[in-house]
């Protein structure tokens, strides 16, 4: 795997990437906290990241690529891992020396996998067959009502509440894990952890009110 | 107290290991951890089985060679103790306790309890060390001003005893807690520095190759760690092996 071939070099990768995501949360949950208080607002927010070509053609393939390399780094990672322990304890105490979500980050990130899925369904593929494959002609103030449709069935609404629930678990350690992994333990690390545990539960709460509002007002 | 063992039992390298069950009577809360398995082996021998094989050398805590895993912890429930240092006192009457081998693909069994640790020393052998002339004219060491944090933290760093407790809870069998105690202990010091280049990219080099897991930060090494070594040992060798890597 070339320069992925030492231990310490997938870790910082793999911090690298999840930091990378971590800031691309604040800037969605930005855009569609924009839409709790303005329609207008939002349509423009919508319209501007669907068509900047920046955005569309160098920022977006960036994040899939970021996206892509983070879960697949992850599973090579737990694949290697798996191979490293061998035998299993028959009796293991893991919640006496770790945290539950840094045991299971492999399980809230095949959760957070799953919530990608169905939003690229329920977001991503529409878009792109619309402005590339069919290339429907173009509506500045469609985005507001194509974001409430998206909530009214409460079963969606749910497994977007769920996923979000398993993204607070898996930002709480991996936040501030990704620091470590590229050398930061320091005087400002405490400092660090309490913000990275605030990001990690405000952050998803924010999409899980947003998810929730259209969905009680439509 | 009378407490009934669940013992790794296997009878070598190849051999397929199964736990067994053992009953031990009137076992005092006084005894060590190993005293107590001693007197299972007693009981063993005098019944002409096969006594338990168990790694045990100082009996007080700086050798580093006992190595159980027991109910689900790396040298047991209490914190900051080797198995040695281990007392009855910590179990009831009535106890089950399970009693397994450090578990890693880089410690295979060499026999029941017994687990082969010399990918620890091949890793030290790559690069533990510093170069020093020994012709006859070595230097003082106190003419190297050394700031107190830096000799404090490097002594933090120098009482990890490669035990392995660390490898063992760790859920990806990392050995990155020990390679990182063995990197800092140096590169704190001036005359580590000169080779630390080297020693990280070496010493994490043979860590991979001996096949041991990848660190994902769960800081369980950290706490069943003996000598409580701390993570910010491993976030050292972080910043030493990027530094090493970019200087090429």
């Amino acid at each position: 795997m070339g320069i992925l071939s030492s231990s310490i070099a997938r870790k910082v990768a793999m911090a690298l990437s999840a930091l990378f995501l971590v800031f691309f949360l604040l800037m969605h949950v930005s855009v569609n906290l924009v839409s709790v208080f303005s329609e207008e607002a939002f349509n423009t927010a919508s319209h501007f990241m669907g068509t900047n070509p920046l955005i569309q053609f160098v920022m977006q393939p960036i994040l899939i690529f970021g996206v892509v390399f983070h879960f697949v780094l992850g599973f090579i990672l737990e694949l290697k891992n798996k191979k490293a322990v061998g035998v299993s304890y028959a009796k293991n105490n893991g919640a006496a020396n770790s945290t539950w979500m840094s045991r299971n980050m492999i399980y809230s990130g095949l959760a957070i996998l799953a919530f990608i899925v169905l939003h690229f369904i329920d977001f991503w593929f529409p878009e792109i067959n619309h402005k590339y494959i069919e290339v429907l002609p173009e509506d500045p103030t469609r985005y507001y009502h194509e974001l409430r449709e998206k909530f009214v069935n409460p079963i969606r609404v749910g497994a977007y509440v769920i996923a979000f629930v398993f993204l607070i678990l898996h930002l709480l350690h991996g936040f501030q894990s990704a620091f470590q992994s590229m050398g930061m333990n320091n005087k400002y690390s405490k400092g660090l952890k309490t913000f990275g545990k605030a990001y990690a539960i405000i952050i998803p709460l924010l999409f899980i009110f947003i998810a929730l509002f259209h969905h009680f007002t439509h | 107290m009378n407490l009934t063992l669940k013992i790794w039992r296997q009878k070598g390298p190849q051999e397929k290991g199964k736990l067994v069950d053992y009953k031990v009577n009137d076992i005092s809360e006084h005894m060590s951890f190993l005293e107590m398995m001693d007197v299972l082996n007693e009981q063993l021998i005098n019944t002409e089985e096969e006594p338990v094989a168990f790694d045990h050398d100082c009996r007080e805590g700086i050798c580093g060679m006992c190595s159980m895993y027991i109910n689900g912890e790396a040298h047991g429930p209490d914190k900051g103790i080797t198995t040695c240092q281990l007392h009855m006192r910590s179990f009831k009457d009535g106890d089950t306790i399970y009693i397994e081998p450090f578990r890693a693909a880089a410690f295979p069994v060499i026999k029941d309890l017994v687990v082969d640790r010399t990918s620890f020393d091949r890793i030290q052998q790559s690069g533990g060390f510093i170069s020093v002339n020994t012709s006859g004219n070595t230097q003082d060491a106190n003419a190297l001003p050394i700031s107190k944090h830096a000799a404090d933290e490097a002594m933090d760093a120098a009482t990890c005893i490669g035990c392995g407790a660390c490898v063992a809870t760790c859920k990806n069998s990392s050995a990155m807690l020990f390679v990182g105690a063995k990197v800092s202990q140096y590169a704190l010091l001036p005359q580590g520095k000169v080779e630390a280049a080297d020693r990280v990219m070496n010493m994490v080099h043979q860590m991979d190759i001996e096949g041991f897991g990848n660190c994902t930060n769960t800081g369980a090494c950290e706490i069943e760690c003996p000598k409580g070594i701390s993570l910010e040992n491993i976030a050292r060798m972080n910043r030493e092996y990027l530094k090493a890597s970019l200087k090429g």
